[in-house]
């Protein structure tokens, strides 16, 4: 839980400080109020703590942070479960296997 | 891919390697790394095996599965079993042993226990299920404290009633201040924890510098970012400078995440002490609702025993998270003790010393030719 996940922002969603984002190709809904000064745009990349964007990091780092990631084994296999499993994000709208096209190149 | 290999290229780590030695000259350094993501990345990279025997890493405090205490989840569970609750876990706290087994048990016994990924899927059931209660099991430093108070500002905003918080989240400040005070351990410097730096940024650490005169380094996660971190701080101590340094600049700022600093600031507030495993009681470094919040503070809401239960005598996640000894050197570890059935914390989470070096140990050696072909 104390992972951070790097995910890249494709849509804003406009109330509740809500975003959609690509995670290792597979999209969900997280909350990026934390980042408001940071001013997100789609294409942006974050790290992502519990459904919420902690950080804004460039796709360099992304990259990096995922291939760590993968590294650990199951333990990333069940945060990442987790994370794509978690339908919260406040409307419901981060369901597994949304209709976002995968494979972002990372 | 096409970044990484910058970071893991073995022409770089072998000269920062030989940096590292030349720079340790023959005097032994002992530096801890504070957070369990650089433990991970320690192990599974071998880095213990290429550094020269003049450096060595000792882990340190930074899992927070691992240092709550079994009398913590003695009251998670004691809330978990009363009638009518839904009862909300990350799931690493799932398997965490109490005095009288876990949460997952204490499920199979016929509590209602669910596993959620974020705090904000928990408030999400309290929405769907207004005739139950739905507690939300909080822990963690600084990295997911602030997503539990922009969730407890959205439940009192839409002022939904039957949604509340076991608060065990806890900071990273008083737990280092603790190991340095501690007699059992000879300290020349530490690595920052990264994640955590990204909310608390780098002045909290000064203290380190300033009161207790050791360098600290904030590292990123990557192993020559861990290499890089440790010519850092053996630079200081060769130019005899003590400072904070960031490392991990491109990710951590000096300022930290003010908006997350201020979410927590705004939702909780520093309990006089709290228990940490191994370390005992620590003054000031457990968080606790405000009194504003008072209506959604499960430990206000339901009874919960809140005695204090010693470790099991032969588990050593104390010592481990101290960096007193190393997970090996556990009298259970890998016996008693396995990732299918711990007694100890450390070997529970995935951010756990003793279990990153169950699953990585092994790797070690032929992880540590990768890396440093070199260092030989």
């Amino acid at each position: 839980m104390c992972l951070g996940i790097p995910g890249q922002v494709v849509e804003m969603l406009d109330h509740e400080h809500l975003a959609r984002v690509d995670v290792s190709g597979v999209g969900r809904v997280i909350n990026i109020g934390l980042l408001e000064d940071d001013n997100v745009r789609v294409g942006d990349w974050v790290l992502i703590h519990v459904g919420f964007a902690m950080a804004l990091i460039d796709e360099r780092e992304a990259a990096e942070a995922l291939a760590s990631l993968h590294l650990m084994g199951t333990a990333f296999t069940e945060e990442m479960e987790a994370l794509l499993g978690s339908t919260a994000a406040g409307d419901g709208d981060g369901a597994v296997g949304s209709d976002l096209p995968s494979g972002s190149g990372v | 891919m096409r970044f990484v290999d910058e970071y893991r290229d073995p022409v770089a780590a072998r000269g920062l390697l030989e940096r590292i030695e030349v720079l340790a000259g023959d005097r032994h350094h002992k530096f801890m790394e504070v957070c369990g993501g650089h433990t991970h990345t320690i192990y599974r990279h071998g880095i213990e095996h290429v550094l020269p025997p003049t450096v060595e890493l000792v882990h340190g405090p930074g899992c927070p599965v691992c240092v709550i205490p079994m009398g913590r989840v003695d009251d998670a569970i004691a809330v978990a079993e009363t009638p009518g609750i839904i009862f909300t876990s990350f799931g690493d706290m799932m398997r965490v042993p109490g005095s009288h087994g876990n949460l997952l048990e204490a499920k199979a016994r016929g509590a209602d226990v669910r596993f959620v990924y974020s705090p904000l899927d928990a408030l999400k059931l309290a929405v769907e299920n207004p005739d139950r209660k739905v507690v939300f099991f909080a822990v963690g430093f600084e990295t997911t404290a602030p997503s539990t108070a922009v969730t407890l500002l959205r439940a009192k905003a839409q002022g939904i009633t039957n949604f509340s918080v076991f608060s065990n989240h806890v900071t990273i400040v008083p737990p280092l201040k603790a190991i340095l005070d501690s007699p059992d351990l000879r300290l020349d410097g530490f690595l920052g924890p990264g994640h955590v730096s990204t909310v608390v940024g780098n002045r909290p650490y000064r203290f380190v510098t300033a009161q207790y005169g050791k360098p600290l380094v904030t590292a990123g996660f990557e192993p020559l970012d861990i290499l890089q971190a440790i010519v850092m701080l053996l630079t200081q101590l060769r130019e005899g400078r003590c400072e904070v340094e960031n490392q991990y600049a491109r990710v951590v700022r000096h300022e930290g995440n003010p908006r997350a600093l201020a979410a927590i600031a705004s939702v909780f507030e520093l309990r006089p002490h709290f228990e940490w495993r191994g370390l005992g009681f620590i003054a000031q470094s457990g968080l606790k609702l405000r009194p504003e919040f008072a209506d959604f503070d499960a430990e206000l809401l339901y009874s919960v025993p809140g005695v204090r239960v010693a470790d099991p005598k032969a588990c050593q996640c104390g010592e481990v998270l101290k960096g007193v000894i190393k997970p090996w050197e556990c009298k259970v570890f890998g016996t008693g003790c396995t990732p299918e059935t711990p007694i100890g914390t450390c070997m529970v989470s995935s951010e756990g010393a003793c279990a990153a070096y169950y699953n990585f140990g092994r790797l070690h050696r032929e992880a540590a030719v990768t890396l440093g072909r070199s260092a030989s």
